[in-house]
């Protein structure tokens, strides 16, 4: 499993794809960094916020705004990493490799969904550092910073899983990418049918933002940790099954 | 050389779809042996390989390798085989050096014995001087010998390939065959080629597979055997009106003329005339020109097995 990922790994960075992939959201998330801290240090807006009886913080404003973009920028990404997981190999014929090795359908699968997690984990920890630097001139709310990281986590977790999936599906890089994008992006706007929040029951719980605005606000509650694990492990027991059915 | 048996088929079966790829198929391969797989295309060669190495699940019917039921045991199973598919499962953007190491991981072989591993194999395939390339800048041959030091790396009893042949220059066939050989000394080989003289200079046992069943399933020796037959041909230039003096010779039991300048003799087993008919000849200023034993190829056996119309797959089918 870990050869797995750890060839995984190695693919992705030999490819100049992983590396414009880090620098280009780095640069898209620095940008709305920027703006934002510069839109904080107004006197209007200091003016404004002083209006609020109760006004939120910094980490709030400023780390909880680049978590929100980063979740988008991630959900942009996703199917460009997770398209050719699988397909790339059915394509090149190289899966037969790793079904004549001595390694099961969860190794493999596990391995390679470990080597998009470590990458996305590097992402996200790379983006965790802007907010961080405003240490510097203040006082942060670690714990909410550290509940949005975590949930910005879970969520490309899931995005990545739902990505291998729709990866195992096809023999074609581009088709699975499509896929992944408009399957992603369904999840994301599905409670918008259910209209306002009350309402919305069945669709707001499958919609992917939701939960994740809870783990922004600060609220770790395992209710929304455990809607990601569980759309996480159906996506990887759906993947594994997938490729299983390959040989029959 | 031990005769333990490393791969044993039994009653296999493969659909595809209501399409029947294979039909009870049953084999055993003991260590030594190279067994030479042979078939027109579609035949169920590789469909019968991909199913020893579980890259296909059987429809039906048991495998074994080396002692392990693949399906009740696969990681067992498969550490003990080395499978070079069709085409050879390279990833491009690796060095030849990465690629192997990987695939040495990927069948277990132990942290500190990987070095080793990687060196034997690259060694044994003549990959020395390509060691820290690309694989994908190699040239066909090259990779397919990357392919085939995959496959072996781990050491593995049973070595199966999939025409590894196909695609490479003279020099590099006879390399390749050679290698093959080697390997047969001390692993089980399975090898499926549809070149006839490969499997008559490679293998030890032979099986042609016809619409997905075994027609053949023969030691080269036996095979030999069923190649020599009791004729010979020879030629003349003044062909004789009447043939009666051939007939006439000690074991001749059959004259048959096949065109205007060549017989065919057949004799006894016991007795080969082949020196009377020259001296005859020559007595009787026949011209004789030439005068060989008749042998069926290896290809003719094949065209024989294959092309006779079969009865009783349409009964099944």
């Amino acid at each position: 499993m870990w050869s797995i990922a750890k060839r995984e790994l190695q693919a992705l960075f030999l490819s100049p794809l992983a590396w414009s992939i880090l620098a280009v959201v780095q640069v898209i998330l620095g940008l709305v960094f920027a703006v934002r801290v510069s839109m904080f240090l107004e006197p209007d807006f200091q003016a404004q916020l002083s209006q609020v009886a109760n006004p939120p913080g910094i980490t709030s404003l400023i780390a909880g705004h680049v978590y929100v973009w980063a979740s988008i920028v991630f959900m942009l990404v996703t199917p460009l990493l997770t398209m050719r997981v699988v397909s790339e190999e059915r394509r090149n014929k190289t899966l037969a490799l790793l079904i004549s090795a001595p390694v099961s359908m969860t190794q493999i699968i596990l391995g390679k969904y470990l080597a998009l997690l470590i990458f996305f984990g590097i992402m996200a920890s790379l983006i965790s550092l802007m907010p961080l630097s405003l240490l510097v001139g203040g006082a942060l709310d670690m714990g909410q910073l550290f509940s949005g990281f975590l949930g910005l986590l879970l969520l490309t977790a899931a995005f990545v899983a739902i990505g291998l999936y729709i990866s195992t599906l096809t023999a074609h890089p581009t088709v699975a990418a499509i896929s992944t994008f408009g399957s992603l992006l369904l999840l994301w706007m599905i409670d918008w049918a259910g209209g306002s929040e009350e309402q919305s029951g069945l669709l707001g719980y499958l919609s992917l933002t939701n939960h994740y605005q809870m783990f922004l606000k600060g609220l770790l509650s395992s209710s929304d940790a455990f809607y990601y694990l569980l759309l996480i492990s159906l996506f990887l027991i759906l993947s594994i099954q997938r490729l299983d059915a390959d040989r029959i | 050389m031990s005769s333990e048996t490393l791969i044993a088929v039994k009653n296999l079966s493969r659909y595809y779809g209501k399409f029947c790829a294979l039909r009870e198929v049953s084999f055993e391969v003991k260590r030594g042996q190279v067994l030479g797989f042979l078939g027109p295309n579609g035949a169920g060669k590789t469909t019968t390989m991909q199913l020893i190495t579980g890259t296909l699940a059987p429809s039906s019917g048991e495998i074994t390798v080396a002692g392990y039921d693949l399906l009740e045991q696969p990681l067992q199973a498969k550490a003990a085989l080395g499978y070079l598919p069709e085409q050879p499962p390279l990833y491009r953007d690796m060095l030849v050096s990465e690629y192997l190491r990987f695939c040495a991981e990927l069948h277990q072989v132990p942290r500190a014995e990987i070095h080793k591993a990687v060196n034997y194999a690259a060694g044994r395939c003549g990959l020395g001087e390509v060691f820290s390339r690309l694989i994908g800048n190699l040239s066909k041959g090259y990779q397919q010998r990357v392919g085939i030091a995959q496959a072996i790396i781990h050491n593995p009893a049973v070595v199966i390939l999939d025409e590894p042949t196909v695609g490479l220059d003279p020099i590099q066939i006879r390399e390749i065959r050679n290698l093959i050989r080697e390997l047969g000394e001390d692993h089980s080989v399975i090898l499926s080629t549809h070149i006839l003289p490969e499997v008559q200079a490679l293998c030890n046992h032979v099986q042609i597979i016809k619409n997905g069943a075994l027609v053949l399933n023969d030691t080269i020796d036996g095979l030999l055997a069923q190649m020599q037959s009791n004729s010979l041909q020879i030629g003349l230039r003044r062909l004789p009106t009447d043939l009666q003096g051939f007939a006439q010779l000690l074991g001749v039991e059959s004259v048959e003329m096949i065109d205007a300048q060549h017989l065919r003799i057949g004799h006894s087993a016991a007795i080969n005339p082949a020196e009377a008919i020259a001296e005859y000849a020559v007595t009787q200023g026949l011209g004789l020109f030439e005068l060989r034993p008749e042998q069926r190829s290896l290809e003719q056996i094949f065209v024989d097995l294959t092309c006779t119309e079969p009865e009783e797959v349409e009964e099944i089918a």
